[in-house]
């Protein structure tokens, strides 16, 4: 017996095969659903966001934006994202300079240094995240001096167990009119990017090295003349003093932010380090000796010739050690950092809604994620080998 | 490779069967017809019956309170599943031995008695303060008896049902000597302190309260897991820790170096009631735990121990008749054997021998957790 | 006249030239290495000091069988004992018949072994005849292996694949049977439970992903879109919210009058879950290697799509993996002590009760110390037994 030929027709087959998994899908899902809303209708729990304007009526320890035990839910859990964003984007920041040390240390011709940080990378990827915070919160962090017996540092920094104490600025009436000059420097940085790129496309010849500074010294200054031609300095330094049981003033990094930190620089370095080692292994040796030929020095073979190309291996993995990092700040919950997950996790304790927080919790790791893929594949693109 | 290719997929699925029978899946007896039962009452106990003109004449009776699905469920199953505390001195405890023990977890073991005359036939599962609620309403575990506090979020939001109290508890807060003079001191002696605490608690929520009606500044230090604020406490990352009163007393001596170097403040800064919980909806099952608690309540009352239940089984007093099941049918009309608060004295102990074999090492005086008649606030119901 | 002096060859060979051409080549060679010493010894002096005199390694000797296993009833640890002899003879086994592809691996087994051994011994307990034995079954099998015909060798292929299903089952016991009575998971802890994690969650994690590689790379748009979508949406999420989900919130999506399967399961099924997107995109880059020769090929064999894929494809992509596939075992192996967080009692949960015990306060650098070791060493001596048995087989030159 054969089948008519329109069900041996390739095409109509695939679809056929598409609509039966569509509905399967549909199914389990339909199935699912039925399954929640049965189960929360048996025990009298409803779905819905109105907890979100509640008062949240729980204290958190340390937030960037303003926060009250009086403020919603919402905010509460706002909080908890913009304390893991933070985290997340200091921390990227720094496990990229350890981890590109680390990994230049590994190739490094001394034999003590490319061992010393194999050792590093060795131990620190083998191990699971979570104790290593462990260790360092209560191991360490816990184990600095208390309050009382602070180490002062040069210039009033305090560190002790409950944290690292750093001077900081502390506004002025006038800070506001001063505000305008930290446009200017911002705007500043483009025009002087803009200028170097128009010498360079006429001189087809790279910048010196001392060029670069001027990134870093022409804002300074514009800020400078703004500070001088206010008629009271806009802001004045902050010194933390020792007040009753804690430190006032400043600056403070507390103990859990410095752990988790602390913690993800350390265990995701370990990982960019092999990645860079990689990365700088694959570009070609005779790319090397090419550019010596030349006569570049080392260091500009190193800058124009070894790390552009290194770069475009690098990226791609770099990427998702990034995203791990972000996901990894998560384990926060086991040294009392309130990153989203433990905060969402407190208010799904108070409210019961457990499903709703749940899904806003998915969804901003998963913005989160998206954003930052997508982020680094633009400058994967623009980075890529241009093949003719 | 490419032979092996068959074998491998084999072995897989024989893996996952085997995975499948090997280990008791909870509640397998559990069938079609509970789920056929559930279907027809859903409705009725959601309040969704139409009423008004459909009605017929012959009216349906009204609809049974509730299902007892659970109770049928759990004795079927052969075991009770509990949710404890793991790491409390005192309430919920996993020792050296990997045996469990503690004030919560002998509650565990009583109903078990009074199910199944079994005292360990009893599963033990630990869960955290923050996912406690979660857990129950999600049927992870019976009944939730981790000294969990009765407010009315919880009994009303969270959809869950709490049983009698089975420890009056109070939040109290504890310091170093060397901040507070004394017991007697206020909050005000905490200004600008780090006060460590544990997430998802109703001390978590009191604490803002109080600091705040008391206008003093104070920086929370949250940890989801109770050892490690005790730990952060201990190493001087906060300067107090707040908890509940018998907690801070219990694990206090147990996991601090040198308890004399702190104290708890007079203070008192909440009720807490702590009380074990089920899940909303099913009376009979909720009324089986109520009634185990409250029998060894009031086998303490009559003086019944674990070690002179036999003898009262003989006692001409209708009263202990009834209670150990000897007259009347009290058992049975919760659905469980006529016995089971003898069983669960006889095997576990009345409400004063469990807070005296769990708590009295601690110093913890009955207080507030004593029978009325001694000024207490422990009185049940009467059985009859 | 003026002499020309010809200087003496430099020295190339012995100590002295090692550190000179490895630790002061140049001038700040020299400062960076004298640096990096003086870090080590600040950072090494204090923490032997501390090793040596001030830490109570008794609270390791005095909990051990809680760190291995748990509340693993103490009358059946038979079993676990029995798995460990098993492993040491199949792995005897296969030293003999395959010699380089097993060798790492049996090397560090035999080291392992008499290790655990010398430790029983000072502790003084009698485990030491347990591994003594483990290490005479992987002897002794060796010898048998040698002496076997080629042929020997697909059955032990096939034992190794037995192998696994015959733990779980030994561990988890049977009803019906009466020796081997069930134990419930509950009672599983501590490296036992750990190893049981990442052994069962690999093995059924694997077919997932491969199902998950193929279907990403579908000619059908539904079909590709799904596991796209799967892919990125587990792998965008942090490994602990899935846990949770999958852990707390399974029990909501059964029907009623269904209970869920118990704890150990519900993690497991989140592992799953999770790793399934791993691997998908493991077996993708492997399957992305196979060059289009050999799909043209095997059509012109006149196979079809599924014969193309099972006998062609995979077998080729799946060798090309097997690092990855190693790797993730590994990072899977660390990933279950989140287990910690939702309560069961893995090595990590077991010292924090441990850190409770009245007689052990104070004792969090040890027993983290022992944790952080126990994960170490087992990964190490995983890679280097996997990368010998790698480069034996040599996968990833071919």
């Amino acid at each position: 017996m054969q089948l008519p030929a329109f069900f041996r027709n390739v095409r109509v087959l695939q679809v056929l095969a598409q609509i039966v998994f569509v509905l399967l899908l549909a199914l389990a899902a339909g199935f699912l659903y039925a399954n929640v809303t049965t189960n929360l209708a048996r025990q009298g729990l409803t779905v819905g966001y109105d907890f979100i304007t509640n008062p949240a009526s729980f204290d958190i320890g340390e937030s960037y934006i303003s926060y009250q035990a009086s403020d919603s839910y919402g905010r509460a859990l706002l909080v908890g994202l913009v304390n893991t964003l933070a985290v997340s984007a200091l921390g990227i920041i720094l496990t990229t300079i350890v981890g590109v040390i680390a990994g230049i240390a590994r190739l490094s011709s001394n034999w003590l240094i490319s061992r010393l940080a194999a050792s590093y990378v060795g131990v620190i990827r083998n191990t699971p995240l979570i104790i290593q915070l462990m260790f360092w919160y209560f191991g360490i962090i816990l184990q600095l001096p208390r309050v009382k017996e602070a180490i002062a540092l040069p210039g009033s920094v305090y560190l002790t167990q409950r944290g690292l104490y750093l001077p900081w600025y502390e506004p002025m009436p006038t800070f506001e009119s001063w505000r305008v000059f930290i446009w200017i420097a911002l705007v500043s940085l483009a025009v002087i990017w803009f200028i170097f790129r128009w010498i360079q496309n006429r001189s087809e010849l790279p910048l010196p090295l001392w060029s670069y500074p001027a990134y870093i010294l022409v804002p300074i200054l514009i800020l400078w003349i703004g500070f001088n031609v206010q008629p009271e300095p806009p802001f004045i330094a902050n010194f933390p003093e020792l007040v009753g049981l804690n430190f006032r003033g400043g600056l403070r990094f507390t103990p859990e932010f410095a752990a988790l930190l602390f913690g993800l620089v350390v265990y995701t370095g370990a990982f960019i380090a092999e990645i860079v080692r990689a990365g700088i292994q694959a570009v070609s040796r005779g790319q090397v000796e090419a550019a010596r030929s030349l006569g570049l020095t080392s260091t500009q073979s190193l800058r124009l010739i070894i790390f552009p190309q290194a770069l475009r291996v690098i990226i791609p993995p770099m990427t998702s050690q990034y995203l791990n990092l972000a996901k990894n700040s998560s384990l926060a919950i086991a040294i009392g950092y309130p990153d989203l997950f433990s905060i969402a996790g407190t208010v799904i304790n108070q409210t019961g809604a457990t499903l709703e927080v749940i899904a806003i919790m998915m969804l901003s790791y998963l913005s989160m994620s998206l954003f930052t893929s997508l982020l680094m594949n633009m400058y994967n693109n623009r980075m890529r080998l241009v093949e003719r | 490779m490419r032979k092996l290719f068959p074998i491998f997929s084999l072995i897989i699925v024989a893996s996952i069967v085997l995975a499948a029978c090997g280990t008791p899946v909870a509640g397998t007896p559990v069938t079609v017809e509970v789920t056929r039962i559930v279907t027809a009452e859903a409705p009725a106990s959601g309040g969704e019956t139409p009423s008004g003109e459909a009605q017929p004449t012959a009216a349906p009776p009204p609809a049974p309170v509730a299902g007892g699905e659970r109770l049928q469920a759990v004795l079927d199953r052969g075991n009770l599943i509990c949710g404890a505390h793991g790491s409390f001195q005192g309430f919920g405890f996993l020792d050296t031995n990997g045996n469990w023990s503690g004030f919560d977890v002998d509650f565990c073991r009583a109903w078990a008695a009074a199910l199944f005359n079994d005292a360990d036939a009893v599963e033990i599962v630990s869960v955290s303060a923050q996912d406690r609620f979660t857990a129950l309403q999600a049927g992870q575990f019976d009944v939730l008896s981790r000294n969990s506090t009765w407010s009315f979020t919880r009994d009303a939001e969270l959809g869950l049902t709490f049983g009698p109290v089975t420890f009056y508890d109070g939040q109290a807060i504890m310091a170093r000597k060397d901040i507070v003079a004394d017991a007697s001191a206020g909050l005000d002696a905490l200004e600008g302190a780090g006060v460590c605490v544990q997430s998802g608690t109703t001390t978590e929520l009191n604490l803002a309260d109080q600091f705040r009606a008391a206008g003093v500044n104070y920086e929370p230090v949250v940890f989801e897991d109770q050892n490690a604020a005790f730990q952060a406490y201990e190493e001087g990352r906060c300067d107090a820790i707040t908890s509940d009163r018998s907690q801070l007393a219990t694990q206090g001596q147990a996991v601090l170096s040198n308890f004399d170097d702190h104290v708890i403040l007079d203070l008192v800064m909440s009720k807490e009631p702590l009380a074990p919980a089920v899940v909303q909806g099913d009376e009979k099952w909720a009324d089986v735990i109520h009634w185990v608690v409250y029998g060894m309540i009031e086998a303490e009352e009559h003086g019944i121990t674990s070690a002179n239940v036999d003898d009262f089984l003989t006692s001409e007093d209708p009263v202990i008749r009834r209670l150990l099941g000897v007259e009347g049918e009290l058992g049975s009309k919760l659905g469980v054997s006529n016995d089971f608060i003898y069983r669960a004295i006889k095997l576990v102990g009345n409400y004063g021998e469990v807070y005296e074999r769990n708590l009295a090492q601690y110093g913890l005086a009955r207080g507030q957790n004593d029978l009325w008649t001694n000024g207490g606030l422990m009185y049940a119901p009467p059985f009859r | 006249m003026a002499a020309i002096e010809m200087q003496p060859p430099r020295l190339t060979v012995g100590p002295f030239a090692w550190l000179k051409k490895n630790l002061f080549s140049t001038w700040y060679n020299a400062v960076v290495t004298f640096l990096a010493l003086g870090l080590l010894y600040a950072l090494l002096r204090p923490a032997i000091q501390w090793a040596f005199t001030e830490a109570r390694w008794g609270v390791i000797s005095a909990n051990l069988t809680l760190f291995m296993v748990g509340q693993y009833p103490r009358d059946q640890l038979w079993r676990v004992w029995l798995s460990i002899y098993l492993l040491g003879a199949l792995l005897g086994l296969s030293w003999g018949i395959w010699k380089e592809a097993a060798r790492g691996f049996a090397w560090i087994a035999l080291g392992a072994g008499l290790g655990f051994a010398l430790i029983g011994l000072l502790l003084n307990s009698n485990v030491w005849l347990n591994w003594l034995l483990a290490v005479a079954l992987l002897l002794g099998f060796f010898a048998l292996g040698r002496i076997l015909p080629a042929r020997a060798r697909s059955i032990t292929t096939a034992a190794w694949l037995l192998y696994f299903p015959i733990v779980i089952l030994l561990i988890a016991g049977l009803p019906f049977i009466p020796f081997l009575i069930p134990v419930p998971t509950n009672l599983w802890g501590g490296l036992l439970l750990t190893l049981m994690l990442t052994i069962i969650a690999n093995v059924f994690s694997l077919p997932l992903g491969i199902l998950l590689a193929i279907g990403r790379r579908s000619k059908l748009p539904v079909v590709r879109y799904f596991s796209i979508g799967y892919i990125e949406l587990i792998r965008g999420v942090p490994l602990v919210t899935v846990l949770f989900v999958v852990y707390l919130l399974m029990p909501f999506f059964l029907p009623l009058g269904v209970s869920a399967p118990d704890a150990v399961i519900r993690v497991i099924i989140g592992f799953i879950l999770f790793e399934a997107a791993y691997q998908a995109e493991n077996v993708r880059g492997g399957l992305q290697a196979i060059p289009r020769g050999q799909y043209e090929a095997a059509q012109a064999l006149g196979l079809s799509g599924a014969l193309t894929l099972s006998l062609i494809v995979l077998p080729q992509a799946l060798r090309a993996v097997i690092p990855a596939i190693f790797n993730s075992f590994i990072s899977l192996f660390k990933d279950t002590s989140l287990v910690a967080i939702i309560g069961l009692f893995d090595i990590l949960r077991i010292g924090r009760s441990v850190l409770a015990q009245s007689e052990w306060l104070g004792t969090h650098r040890e027993v983290f110390l022992f944790a952080f070791l126990i994960y170490w060493g087992f990964n190490m001596a995983f890679t280097y037994g996997s990368r010998r048995m790698e480069e034996a087989m040599g996968v990833g030159k071919r």
